[in-house]
């Protein structure tokens, strides 16, 4: 049991180092250093040497010693024998091995030999793989599109992995693609129209559905559930099948390429949601407070103002923020609508943007980066609220 | 009294739904009968335009004499392929005019010239000349008198509206437009992209459910690929993903892994052979399902966390005195407790998936055989232009969304049955 154990350890905790040294030299490689080799060999067999040192040395030594010994011995043989690379490559190097020395710190012969071990490591070491491995593919897209954003057509041709940021430049060079976008391409009006369109389906959006989700929370009239239940059911209904007779509807109308359609299709899609979500909440607000109010004869406009909105400001904000990132990010009412770069949202911009081939990728990339900055922000920023929206009304997507 | 207050409490509750009511059923209801309306008619997009009677009021002064003006009137039908019936005009004048040239189709009464132009068929051309005099010999204001425009009426067909109905359009879809492997593709597309976002879902709730440095931010880092736009990460990913360019070819070619570039978006079919035997793999199909999986797998993340923290600790801490592996305590407590979450989630998401749009047209634009079914009807409503097609391809797909909720909903009413 405990060989058995003392090699899976070994060998789990040295995969799980390789792969952190990968992600780092894939990272370097980025930054423009030639790196042509993930070495895996070397590290396997470093990996398995230190692990098993670190076993056969127990508490001999105190670990933070230990750590930096280990770590030290590790950069030395790696970066001065077998590549020479730059300072700062070595010291994330030496950072990485000493975090991954500090994680298998607490495993001991001993700790090996307890029941369920074997599972305990591989659900550790998985849980810790796990973090890594999603953060690195979520987080290296959003990286790229940023990074990218910062060099020039001719800089990437000549060496496609390098994305490293020179910050020695001029402040007008460095935001070039930035200010190329918002002077060529207009992307300023389309922040605009995209910001109008998205507050203004908010706002609609919550106009007409407070009242209604008060309605359906509070009074009672013929004809509710069949309104509460048809409200999931339309909002289950896809798109893609309101696209054509809308886009018929709209050119008869001639309401196609202006900024009243959009906000009429979007405050009608988000409306169920948004009657959904309220009324789960105006249920929850005590009964007694509005009768107190009927008392002092307050009209109904008069507990929906004075009563029912001051005590759901929490989630009529979750409602305006999930609204707000629809209406921002929708794309395929806004390809349909529009084909009139007067009356572009950002997304749509974007998408015309790369219509066309000969757009260099960092005016594309730079486009993407400012219309997804507004929505991270908002989603970072508020998160506490928009998780809760995401969570209500995520039938949708 | 009890009787009108609960009538009050009616008329308060209709007034209220009212508006969010009549606008989602203008919007989302009735689109739905009109594409039902529109499948069965020969529609192309150029129909749908309304013809116009149309007139350029062109002021014209005749030389020698000020007192005088010729007006031209440039008639057209702005459709190509409609006639207009029983074109009507109307234009106004000062009230010093006098008409010198009455043409037999017109009459001038209290300073309006009314015309009866009868049937304009498409593509029809006229210039109609007036000549106008003053009856005081005042000077005439070319700019005012262009400022007032003609009105123009007339009635045409709306071929939205007539009652000639066919099934052209659903045998076109089911029977010539490789209707099966459009059906497939989606299916895998659908199927593949459910799976696979409810595993990584699982796998990163989990994860997350266990405390570590970090555990908030990781939560909303998981997040991100949902809630930012669709176009700017499907134009990244395309980056990344580009054969000549992109990063992660050149990446893999740096470091010796590949020879030669592969196109991931844009390539068929991949030969891979796995203990001899040969896989044809859908490469392209293959590359949009995991945009689709990193893309939506956050949404399963959410639920999932959602309801592993609502697991009560007492079932952990009694597995725990049990002597309970941490696998066990995976598979006997937290799964079976997730199941109702999954089989939501999976009819959901599958729902969206088989009508998602977006992602693939960003990345693919259909191509390379990724043309799912709703890739198809923009296809064929907007690409080829007609829209009965993509209109009944529409129709399709509502009726196989209908048909797999139907089942799924037989199969879990079941199921639940048997517990």
């Amino acid at each position: 049991m405990r060989i058995k154990n003392t090699i899976l350890f070994s060998l789990i905790s040295t995969f799980f180092l390789i792969f952190l040294i990968s992600i780092w030299k894939i990272l370097a490689t980025l930054q423009g250093l030639s790196i042509n080799s993930f070495n895996i060999e070397i590290i396997l067999m470093f990996g398995l040497l230190i692990s098993l040192a670190h076993l056969g040395i127990g508490d001999r030594i105190k670990s933070i010693y230990k750590s930096i010994i280990f770590s030290s011995i590790f950069v030395f043989c790696d970066g001065y024998l077998i590549q020479k690379l730059p300072i700062w490559y070595n010291v994330g190097i030496f950072l990485i091995l000493y975090f991954f020395i500090n994680k298998i710190s607490k495993y001991t012969f001993i700790s090996l030999k307890e029941e369920h071990s074997t599972q305990v490591i591989l659900f550790d070491f998985l849980t810790l793989f796990g973090i890594l491995f999603f953060s690195f593919v979520i987080l290296f897209p959003f990286y790229m599109m940023l990074v990218t954003s910062f060099k020039t057509q001719i800089a990437l041709l000549v060496n496609p992995l390098d994305f490293s940021i020179n910050f020695g430049q001029d402040i007008k060079d460095l935001f070039k693609s930035y200010f190329v976008i918002f002077k060529s391409y207009k992307f300023g009006k389309y922040i605009v129209i995209s910001t109008i369109v998205s507050v203004g389906t908010v706002i609609i959006t919550l106009l007409f559905a407070i009242p209604a989700a008060y309605a359906v929370a509070r009074l009672n009239f013929f004809g509710k559930t069949f309104l509460s239940t048809s409200i999931l059911i339309i909002y289950m209904f896809p798109a893609i099948v309101l696209v054509i007779p809308l886009y018929t509807i709209f050119s008869q109308l001639g309401l196609r390429n202006s900024i009243e359609g959009l906000l009429i299709v979007y405050t009608a899609t988000t409306l169920p949601v948004a009657i959904y979500m309220l009324q789960g909440y105006f249920k929850s607000i005590p009964k007694e407070l509005e009768e107190a109010a009927i008392l002092d004869k307050l009209s109904w406009f008069g507990i929906i103002t004075k009563i029912i909105i001051p005590l759901s400001i929490p989630a009529i904000s979750s409602v305006a923020l999930y609204v707000f990132m629809i209406a921002w990010n929708e794309f395929l009412f806004s390809l349909m609508f529009l084909d009139n770069p007067n009356s572009f949202t950002l997304s749509r911009a974007i998408q015309y943007l790369s219509g066309d081939a000969e757009t260099p990728r960092q005016y594309l990339m730079a486009g993407s980066v400012v219309v997804t900055l507004p929505v991270l922000f908002i989603f970072v920023y508020f998160e506490k609220y928009l998780v809760s929206g995401l969570t209500a009304g995520s039938v949708k997507g | 009294m009890n009787d009108t207050l609960a009538n009050t409490e009616k008329k308060t509750a209709y007034i209220l739904t009212l508006p969010a009511v009549l606008l989602v059923f203008s919007i989302i209801l009735f689109p739905i009968f009109a594409n039902i309306w529109i499948s069965f008619k020969e529609v192309e997009l150029k129909d749908i335009r309304i013809p116009e009677p149309r007139a350029k009021k062109i002021v014209k002064s005749i030389s020698d004499e000020p007192s005088k003006i010729k007006i031209l009137y440039k008639l057209r039908n702005s459709s190509l392929i409609q006639e207009i019936r029983d074109v009507s005009f109307q234009d106004r004048f000062p009230k010093n005019f006098e008409i010198e040239n009455l043409d037999p189709r017109c009459s001038f009464k209290k300073y309006n010239l009314k015309c009866e132009f009868g049937n304009w068929p498409a593509k029809y051309r006229e210039n109609f000349q007036v000549i106008f005099a003053t009856n005081d010999g005042s000077k005439i204001d070319k700019k005012s008198l262009k400022s007032i425009k003609p009105k123009l009426d007339g009635k045409s067909d709306n071929i939205l509206l007539n009652t000639n109905f066919t099934l052209k359009n659903f045998k076109k879809v089911l029977f010539e437009n490789e209707f099966v492997d459009l059906l497939l593709t989606t299916f895998y597309y659908t199927f593949f992209g459910t799976v696979g976002s409810i595993v990584f879902g699982i796998l990163t709730a989990q994860m997350v459910n266990q405390k570590f440095y970090g555990r908030t931010f990781m939560r909303s880092v998981l997040l991100f690929p949902y809630v930012a736009p669709v176009v700017a990460l499907a134009y990244t990913w395309e980056l990344l993903l580009d054969p000549n360019s992109g990063t992660l070819n050149s990446l893999l070619l740096n470091y010796q892994i590949i020879e030669t570039p592969i196109n991931l978006l844009g390539q068929k079919y991949i030969e891979i052979s796995i203990l001899g035997f040969d896989f044809k793999l859908r490469l392209a199909l293959t590359t949009v399902i995991m945009f689709e999986i990193w893309r939506y797998f956050p949404l399963a993340f959410l639920f999932i966390l959602a309801r592993l923290q609502a697991i009560p600790k007492e079932l952990y801490e009694a597995a725990d005195v049990d002597g309970a592996s941490p696998f066990q305590k995976f598979f006997n407590i937290t799964l079976p407790q997730i199941t109702a979450v999954i089989s939501i989630l999976f009819m959901i998401r599958f729902i969206w998936n088989f009508n998602k749009f977006e992602d693939v047209f960003l990345l693919t634009g259909g191509a390379s055989g990724t043309r799912t079914l709703p890739i198809n009807v923009y296809q064929q409503g907007f690409a080829i232009s007609d829209i009965g097609m993509g209109s009944a391809v529409s129709i399709v797909i509502v009726v196989l969304l209908l048909m797999f909720m139907f089942f799924y909903f037989k199969l879990l009413g079941k199921r639940v049955d048997e517990n």
